[in-house]
């Protein structure tokens, strides 16, 4: 294996019946080395922070409502007074552009950009759309799903952690089931 | 709760998408029926684009009609499935996971069906595009950028894309278990598409988590919006029985009440329909039953007020306006029934718990409100344009026609189509919030009492 072979990062999923089994992988998987991101528990229910000893997600979701807000209202005011401007409309001596009436839509163009800018920042904090990774269909039956990312060269010593934790199955990246770590040669 | 979901995971991924994957012989019997329905709808509208607004019963002074009342009602119906579900997830009330999704799939098509209304109203839709986006800029004629007409486009607009957006952020999860679940290669491409490859990792969930609140919270004020500007389309009107500065919350008000019955309603349908006995419960109808009470007393409170106001200044065309709602044949008798439909009956029966959990009685209760608030927005519209005045020359009264009645009942079941075919492609009971609360759930014993106890994510 080659210097380059042995720095490439794949993945690896155990599965578990237990939350405890996967609970006790993901501290398996610390202890020999693994952490940050590089371990991701799978699961087709939502669980409580924490359940898993797993690291608390950072994210900035907050921010995009702000952001869609002020875009949406700058949206809305060069719309309508724009609109107001542009058509030649007799207003018999009263403002060109009246706020009182066009303060509804503004407020609408407001929390349109909101709503807009919080789903893309749903999906952005999300990490989708992404080209499926490393899972299997059992995960939807209850099946809890420990992933890891390791370089080649560690590749035996996550498949060890996951495998001591009572994994049902360890899969690599192309779903293919991996030879037990002790019958490996 | 008295009576919580209890069911496995097993089962729950099963009952809850049975009727994704499978094909009773009834839904292609109801489907087929309300296809006629809406065809004749379309066939009514097709006519109506051929002679005009004379296929309805339209007479001068009097050109709003079905078609208003009914966008009034479908708007009102379309609020509380959001609120419903809005309002719950905002409070964590753990009864709200099997609710929520049926309210908003139901907030959806009904909006849908309440947009097409006032193109309807118009008689010539292609007008109705020019009305707002003035295209034909030769001809020099322009609309008002500033009418409250162009409020309730940007409005709803808004409400439905918000709506549209929040309902599918909410079902990655669930495309996700119907990607891992369907057999047919076809339906796993579909659903491994919309689910935009949803996994289900840690921080997927979180993130789920806070949009559902963060939706939540952006959604109900454009709600509240929504509705409000819907009631000035009327309230900023000079029509006696019309401007009142109360309208906006009573309004509002009166589509929680009409929504909420809408909701269960739905979920007592849903109930045997879609084989979902494990999943609504006594419990959750009875829960929406003692909220109804609330709203509907609330509702009342406004409708008395809306009324204490028109007779408060003793100005002649407001005393006369509901001098003709109360006191006129037929209004009298629309009103009684109204009254009694809208709040006497319902409430009256609510007030026992035995009524409240008794999915027949709910389910006659909940449709009664909505005939009665349907009425109620029949006689807000109709008496207050009746009214003849010093310039009034031709006068005859409104009465609706065979074409307007077929434009209700296909609407109707626009809305019913809609909700059958969303439920039959995907599903229409959150998963995943639902085995979530099954994983949360825990019994505690008080002296000789078991209580649930429930942990919820902060």
């Amino acid at each position: 294996m080659s210097a380059r072979d042995s720095d490439r990062k794949r993945e690896l999923l155990g599965l578990y019946n237990e939350p405890d089994d996967a609970a006790d992988a993901v501290s398996r998987l610390r202890g020999a080395g693994f952490g940050g991101t590089d371990i991701e528990i799978i699961s087709a229910t939502p669980y409580p922070e924490g359940a898993f000893g797993e690291q608390h997600a950072k994210h900035r979701l907050f921010a995009f409502p702000f952001a869609g807000a002020a875009c949406g209202l700058a949206v809305a005011i060069a719309w309508h007074i724009g609109a107001q401007i542009a058509l030649p409309i007799v207003t018999g001596g009263k403002p060109i552009v009246a706020v009182p009436a066009i303060i509804q839509v503004l407020y609408e163009g407001t929390m349109l950009g909101a709503v807009l800018f919080t789903v893309l920042g749903v999906l952005f904090e999300s990490r989708l759309p992404d080209g499926i990774g490393v899972y299997d269909d059992r995960i939807a039956d209850g099946l809890i799903g420990v992933s890891v990312m390791a370089r080649e060269r560690r590749i035996p010593d996550a498949q060890i952690a996951l495998e001591e934790a009572n994994a049902v199955d360890v899969l690599n990246k192309d779903g293919s089931l991996m030879r037990p770590a002790a019958a490996s040669p | 709760m008295q009576e919580p979901v209890t069911v496995d995971r097993e089962t729950a991924n099963r009952e809850l998408l049975d009727f994704v994957f499978a094909w009773p012989k009834w839904f292609f019997a109801t489907t087929g029926l309300l296809g006629a329905v809406i065809t004749l709808g379309l066939i009514i509208f097709l006519l109506l684009m051929i002679f005009g607004l004379q296929l309805f019963g339209y007479a001068h002074p009097v050109y709003w009609g079905f078609p208003v009342v009914n966008f009034v009602f479908w708007i009102g119906v379309s609020h509380a499935g959001i609120m419903v579900s809005a309002i719950l997830r905002l409070a964590q009330a753990e009864w709200r996971r099997p609710v929520t999704r049926a309210a908003e799939v139901l907030t959806i098509f009904s909006l849908m069906t309440a947009m097409t209304f006032p193109i309807i109203h118009s008689g010539r839709p292609w007008r109705t595009l020019y009305w707002e986006f003035p295209y034909d800029w030769m001809r020099g004629i322009w609309p008002n950028p500033r009418s409250p007409l162009v409020w309730d486009p940007a409005a709803i607009f808004t409400y439905l894309t918000s709506t549209v957006m929040f309902v599918y952020i909410a079902l990655l999860p669930d495309l996700a278990l119907a990607r891992d679940r369907v057999k047919n290669p076809i339906g796993k491409a579909v659903y491994g598409v919309l689910s935009l490859g949803f996994r289900g990792t840690t921080r997927q969930w979180r993130i789920q988590a806070i949009a559902g609140i963060l939706l939540s919270a952006l959604i109900l004020p454009i709600f509240v919006s929504v509705h409000s500007i819907v009631s000035w389309d009327f309230a900023v009107t000079i029509i006696p029985g019309w401007h009142n500065t109360v309208f906006a919350p009573y309004f509002v008000i009166g589509a929680v009440h009409s929504g909420v019955s809408a909701v269960v309603t739905v979920m007592i349908i849903m109930r045997y329909a879609f084989g979902l006995k494990n999943f609504i419960t006594k419990d959750h109808i009875d829960s929406l039953a003692r909220l109804l009470i609330i709203v509907a007393t609330v509702w009342l409170f406004f409708f008395m007020l809306d009324f204490m106001f028109g007779l408060y200044g003793t100005e002649p065309a407001e005393v006369d306006t509901w001098q003709r709602r109360l006191m006129e044949p037929p209004w009298t008798a629309i009103a009684i029934i109204f009254i009694i439909t809208g709040y006497i009956i319902p409430v009256g029966a609510w007030l026992f718990r035995r009524v409240r959990r008794n999915f027949f009685l709910m389910f006659v209760t909940t449709i009664l409100v909505n005939i009665g608030m349907w009425l109620e927005r029949y006689m807000i519209v109709i008496p207050g344009l009746e009214r003849k005045s010093n310039l009034t020359f031709q006068y005859g009264d409104y009465l609706p026609s065979a074409a307007e009645f077929g434009i209700i009942a296909a609407q109707l079941a626009l809305v019913i189509a809609g909700f059958l075919v969303f439920s039959k492609l995907l599903p229409i009971m959150p998963a995943a919030d639902i085995k979530e609360g099954q994983i949360l759930r825990d019994e505690i014993k008080v002296g000789r009492a078991r209580v649930p106890a429930t942990m919820r994510e902060a």
